[in-house]
């Protein structure tokens, strides 16, 4: 009796957000993935046309160009966490004072809304005024267009990425570090073991399940970004061949060109794509996190 | 022999990090407080000239007043909401037993790992339907509803003692009473998260905003901002201006409740 009245209870409140999540989450999930078999018609509706988006899209040079510029700034950022462990192994230095301080400079780019930061960026990225040309400058060497310049963009949007992930996978870092036993070191102080030592046996092994998080999560981020892209780079760009990624030709082909079935078709193939990917990861971790 | 260890090295590369880190805001502010020729200069001037009738223009040149209200509106309301019905549904998974409680959350963490780009095109047919274009619910209806609140709750949930309902169950109280005033004041630092989380994304939201609200009167300030990028390309004072009156309110939040969101995101990478 008193069970019958408990199933309704968890029944009823989880209700709202059940509701909620079936009509923004689930629905379009199925929507999408029948999008992506069909063509939308000039003036709405949409007919079936089985696979030929996808083939489309496979031949398609913008969106093989999509995928190797996103595939490279994943690498690109993902090249960039051993700076947030240095960051949190910093912070993690017995006696250091203004640690929360410390934390809170580090932390401004990942709280600062993206427009704001990819305008900034845009800024000191400009071949002729930026202030990145200049102290390039001043060391002799004579800076690319970055932002302007199809070869350079994806770098400079990766650093960008970079730069605003730091302190957010630092943090996490933190957290890992912290978990680690003292007595762990105090015995390799013993032995004899230096700092340096100490830090690749064995603070670099005993934080690898937060390393391996943290690159899961900064790889899946990296290959949806957008928002970088659309601050830097203008849509008529000459640049943009060099570094329009997955989601941001999503976005010409939904809302600019108005070709529906086709974007649905470009976000199925970014789903498959981060499965994959997540998937070889998590293969791969067997042969390097450690478990306790 | 336990010799305390010299810090000052640490001190020395975290300070030069934590230049790189601040510079380009510093640089930012400095910026929109010149004037247009001044930003333009080669080699830059790093000095501002104390032009403060940018922020002025900028509030002139867009709706930057109506955007800042609209951002403040959607950012409340999907706070609010998020913090509400995630609670509620968390508590349910957590603290109570019922069919198929199991198979339900599955599908909820499933939905975790789906890219948001796939809910993108059906949510804006949904609004279009709807009338809804251009209009903040449609900004605040998709953002009340989060898995990931859910799932971050249900941690705090559980590590709460089972006692505390068995007792509450046999003073007479429902589980709605239990939830709201034995369970919720107990998770106060994970509502406090979530709720710093969310508006944090909320504020900063870009890729749905930008489709689904493309009157500037109904944009929020992420969107109006990223909308002026081409039409201003040249005129970075007043971009800058807008910026910084864009980014602030978050940033200063974060700095006073700075402590709260780490242990939310440190309590994430420890339980994901």
């Amino acid at each position: 009796m008193l069970s019958k009245r408990e199933w309704a209870w968890g029944y009823l409140l989880i209700a709202p957000m059940a509701l909620g999540l079936a009509v923004f989450y689930l629905w379009p999930i199925a929507q999408t993935l029948y999008l992506s078999f069909t063509e939308s018609g000039v003036f709405g509706g949409y007919t079936w046309v089985g696979t030929a988006n996808f083939a489309e899209l496979l031949g398609d040079e913008e969106m093989l160009g999509a995928l190797g510029n996103t595939l490279l700034y994943a690498v690109l950022v993902l090249a960039g966490v051993p700076l947030s462990i240095v960051v949190a192994a910093l912070l993690n230095v017995p006696g250091l004072r203004g640690l929360s301080v410390y934390r809170t400079l580090y932390f401004l780019p990942v709280v600062t809304m993206p427009a704001a930061v990819g305008l900034t960026w845009r800024y000191l990225f400009n071949g002729d005024f930026g202030a990145i040309n200049h102290l390039l400058g001043k060391v002799g060497i004579d800076g690319p267009y970055w932002v302007g310049d199809p070869d350079f963009a994806i770098y400079a949007i990766a650093i960008v990425g970079v730069w605003s992930t730091i302190g957010y996978n630092a943090v996490l870092f933190l957290a890992g570090l912290q978990g680690i036993p003292r007595p762990y070191y105090e015995a390799a102080s013993i032995d004899g073991a230096g700092r340096l030592r100490q830090f690749f046996r064995i603070t670099l092994p005993l934080l690898t399940p937060t390393t391996f998080f943290v690159i899961v999560i900064t790889m899946i981020n990296a290959l949806q970004v957008f928002d970088l892209v659309f601050l830097m780079i203008d849509l008529k760009s000459p640049a943009l061949s060099g570094s329009r990624t997955i989601v941001y030709l999503f976005f010409e082909k939904g809302f600019v060109q108005n070709q529906r079935g086709l974007a649905a078709a470009i976000a199925v193939l970014l789903l498959g794509l981060i499965l994959v990917l997540t998937a070889i990861q998590f293969r791969l971790q067997k042969k390097w996190v450690h478990y306790e | 022999m336990s010799r305390r260890p010299r810090t000052w090295p640490a001190h020395v590369l975290l300070t030069a990090g934590a230049l790189v880190m601040v510079a380009p805001f510093a640089w930012q502010v400095v910026v929109s407080l010149q004037t247009l020729p001044e930003s333009l200069r080669v080699p830059p001037k790093f000095t501002p000239s104390w032009q403060w009738s940018n922020f002025a223009d900028v509030f002139r040149t867009v709706p930057l007043a109506r955007q800042f209200l609209n951002t403040v509106v959607v950012t409340t309301a999907v706070t609010a909401g998020q913090l509400l019905l995630c609670s509620l549904a968390a508590y349910a998974f957590a603290r109570l037993r019922f069919p198929g409680r199991g198979a339900v959350f599955m599908l909820f963490l499933a939905v975790l790992m789906v890219p948001a780009e796939l809910f993108i095109i059906p949510r804006y047919e949904i609004m279009q339907g709807l009338g809804w274009l251009n209009t903040l619910q449609a900004l605040i209806a998709p953002g009340v509803f989060g898995a990931f609140g859910t799932f971050l709750l249900r941690q705090f949930f559980l590590t709460l003692p089972k006692e505390l309902d068995e007792a509450a169950r046999l003073d007479g109280a429902n589980p709605l009473q239990i939830y709201w005033h034995i369970m919720l004041p107990l998770v106060r630092p994970g509502l406090l998260a979530l709720g710093l989380l969310t508006v944090m994304w909320s504020w900063s939201s870009l890729l749905w905003p930008l489709v689904v609200n493309t009157d500037p009167e109904m944009m929020t300030l992420s969107a109006g901002l990223a909308s002026l990028r081409g039409q201003f390309q040249t005129n970075f004072p007043i971009l800058f201006a807008g910026s910084v009156v864009a980014s602030l309110p978050v940033i200063a939040l974060f700095v006073v409740l700075q402590r709260h969101l780490i242990a939310g995101i440190a309590f994430t990478g420890s339980k994901g």
